[in-house]
């Protein structure tokens, strides 16, 4: 595929290019949707709708799914029931639209990169095998650096530098990439005030650019206040609406609370939520998400 | 500098073992960064010991032994891809025993034939300075297309080498190019045994890249100094078995494995020395 000068986010669509059309097809819908490996369920009935420059926010503990459904999204893991369509297409089928940041990067200390090499493999998707690299592929990419702050550090071997810079360089490279739906697995992890805020406005950049995010995180103050929805995971969906219908105090406790193993404990949650659900889903319903 | 070239150029077999040592490197360089930067040093090592079955039944029925090697290479690869699939134990396990199981079928196999000791002792430590004209050109062909794979699968390769996950997201099968690498080298090890032999082709593989891989920044500079190296510890090898009679193929490698631990310790030195200047700085 060769690539002759375009610009990505309104290229035309030859092998799925970004569009970022907006015809309103949802960039990404669950119906009842069941995750997990190897064919043990995760997290099942899961049922949401993802829309062009919308954001959604995954909030739940370690083991609570999070990850589970940001691989599903991204074809890693099969569905183990339901439906998932992303860009109206079984997911796995749009590598040049999807953006994936992974929680770890095992290679990150043998190998021989430099950041900005690191950075570039975010347009590889959009380009194959074959397609050449040109001036503007340089320019985003020093732009997707600038805009996380590490532009200084483009020459550094990527395992001379600390956690929260390689952390940064990941997200450039996700940046890096202008796709249509950006699927991040923790990307403020390690990150100091600077890169949070760095990343934060990176974000925002995105979804005025009109691309979706689907984040699976742990900060409820500002990463989730910035999202459209937030599904509240517990191995199971425990609520899923606005931030402001679902990031109550007692929802919070409750999803958190639940995977506390002590089975009496458990059990009270259980039943609460049970009340609740209905309660919930029937605003977001009223919502029409 | 008589004792420095004299050998290659009055002794054509010299000449040819140097040439053939430059293309082996060169093959085992481009591999070998990979096997390190996806750490396959152990199915490198499986590959290379567990062509051996294939080698001994081509000499037992009178075939050029390298294409014995290409079919002992197909089943490991058919192995250990099958048993990375399905095994529920860690793979290392597994294939651990395929590999000591196809070397002692090898042994066992060998064991039949008239001459022992001196066939094994060709296929495990190689026969560089027999080295043909037709065994220089079919190396020569194999190291072009290693090449050829590496240029063209570059992109991948690099995702592969980075990230799995990410690999498969952006759009290349993972599952294809992790083959296509075992096959790089895999038809390494077919084409390099008769030089350096099974049990050192392994050596030239990783000694090299690995020395490299402490010095790069890049990995196209890895590979360039992991060429540096091999060709350098082609050539002192050579020299050094000529000029003290000693066995050729193991001198090779144990100049290309002196070249890693020397970079080893110089590196180390180096950083402990950075770290020091820079913990001074920042008080």
């Amino acid at each position: 595929m060769d690539s002759p000068k375009r610009v990505v986010a309104s290229s035309p669509d030859r092998t799925g290019a970004s569009t970022l059309s907006t015809d309103g097809t949802p960039y990404v819908q669950a119906n009842h949707l069941s995750i997990g490996y190897s064919r043990e369920v995760v997290v099942g009935d899961i049922s949401f709708e993802l829309r062009q420059g919308q954001a959604v926010a995954l909030i739940g503990t370690n083991g609570s799914g999070k990850s589970t459904l940001l691989k599903t999204i991204v074809g890693l893991l099969p569905l183990l029931g339901g439906q998932l369509s992303v860009f109206g297409r079984r997911p796995g089928n749009n590598p040049r639209k999807i953006s994936y940041l992974n929680q770890f990067h095992a290679s990150g200390f043998i190998l021989p990169l430099r950041a900005v090499d690191v950075v570039r493999m975010g347009r590889f998707p959009l380009h194959g095998l074959w397609g050449r690299m040109d001036r503007q592929d340089d320019e985003i990419v020093l732009s997707a650096m600038r805009s996380m702050g590490i532009e200084k550090l483009a020459d550094y071997p990527l395992r001379s530098l600390s956690g929260g810079q390689q952390q940064r360089t990941y997200l450039a490279q996700v940046l890096a990439h202008q796709a249509d739906l950006l699927v991040l697995d923790e990307p403020a992890a390690g990150l100091d005030a600077g890169g949070r805020e760095l990343y934060l406005q990176a974000i925002d950049n995105e979804l005025r650019r009109g691309a979706s995010v689907v984040v699976a995180t742990h900060d409820i103050q500002e990463e989730a206040a910035l999202c459209h929805q937030v599904l509240l995971l517990a191995r199971r969906v425990v609520a899923i609406g606005t931030p402001q219908q679902v990031l109550r105090p007692d929802a919070l406790l409750e999803t958190f609370g639940i995977v506390v193993s002590d089975d009496k404990r458990l059990h009270v949650i259980e039943a609460k939520h049970g009340h609740n659900d209905g309660h919930w889903l029937s605003d977001q319903k009223k919502q029409g998400l | 500098m008589n004792v420095l070239v004299t050998p290659f150029s009055s002794n054509s077999f010299m000449l040819h073992a140097l040439i053939a040592g430059v293309l082996v490197s060169i093959a085992c360089a481009i591999v070998g960064t990979f096997v390190i930067l996806r750490g396959l040093a152990f199915i490198g090592d499986a590959l290379a010991h567990g062509v051996l079955p294939g080698i001994a039944v081509a000499i037992l029925v009178g075939f050029p032994g390298i294409i014995g090697a290409a079919i002992g290479a197909a089943f490991m690869i058919g192995g250990i891809t099958t048993i990375t699939q399905r095994s529920r134990l860690s793979s290392d396990t597994a294939i651990g025993l395929l590999f000591v199981g196809m070397l002692s079928l090898g042994v066992v196999i060998i064991s039949r034939s008239n001459s022992f000791s001196g066939d094994l002792t060709r296929i495990l430590f190689g026969e560089i300075l027999g080295i043909g004209i037709p065994a220089i050109l079919i190396q020569l062909i194999a190291t072009i297309i290693i090449a050829v794979i590496a240029v063209i699968c570059a992109r991948p390769f690099l995702l592969l080498s980075f990230d799995r996950e990410q690999a498969e997201v952006a759009g290349f099968s993972v599952r294809l190019y992790h083959n296509i690498m075992l096959l790089m080298i895999a038809a390494t090890v077919v084409v390099s045994f008769q030089t350096v032999g099974t049990l050192l082709v392994f050596g030239l593989l990783i000694a090299p890249a690995g020395a490299g891989a402490l010095l790069a920044r890049r990995i196209e500079a890895m590979m360039a100094w992991a060429m540096l190296f091999g060709v350098l510890s082609m050539y002192s090898g050579l020299l050094i078995s000529y000029h003290f009679g000693l066995a050729t193929g193991a001198a090779i490698v144990l100049v290309a494995v002196a070249i890693f631990f020397v970079v080893f310790i110089v590196q180390n030195i180096r950083h402990r020395h950075l770290v020091q200047t820079q913990e001074l700085r920042h008080g």
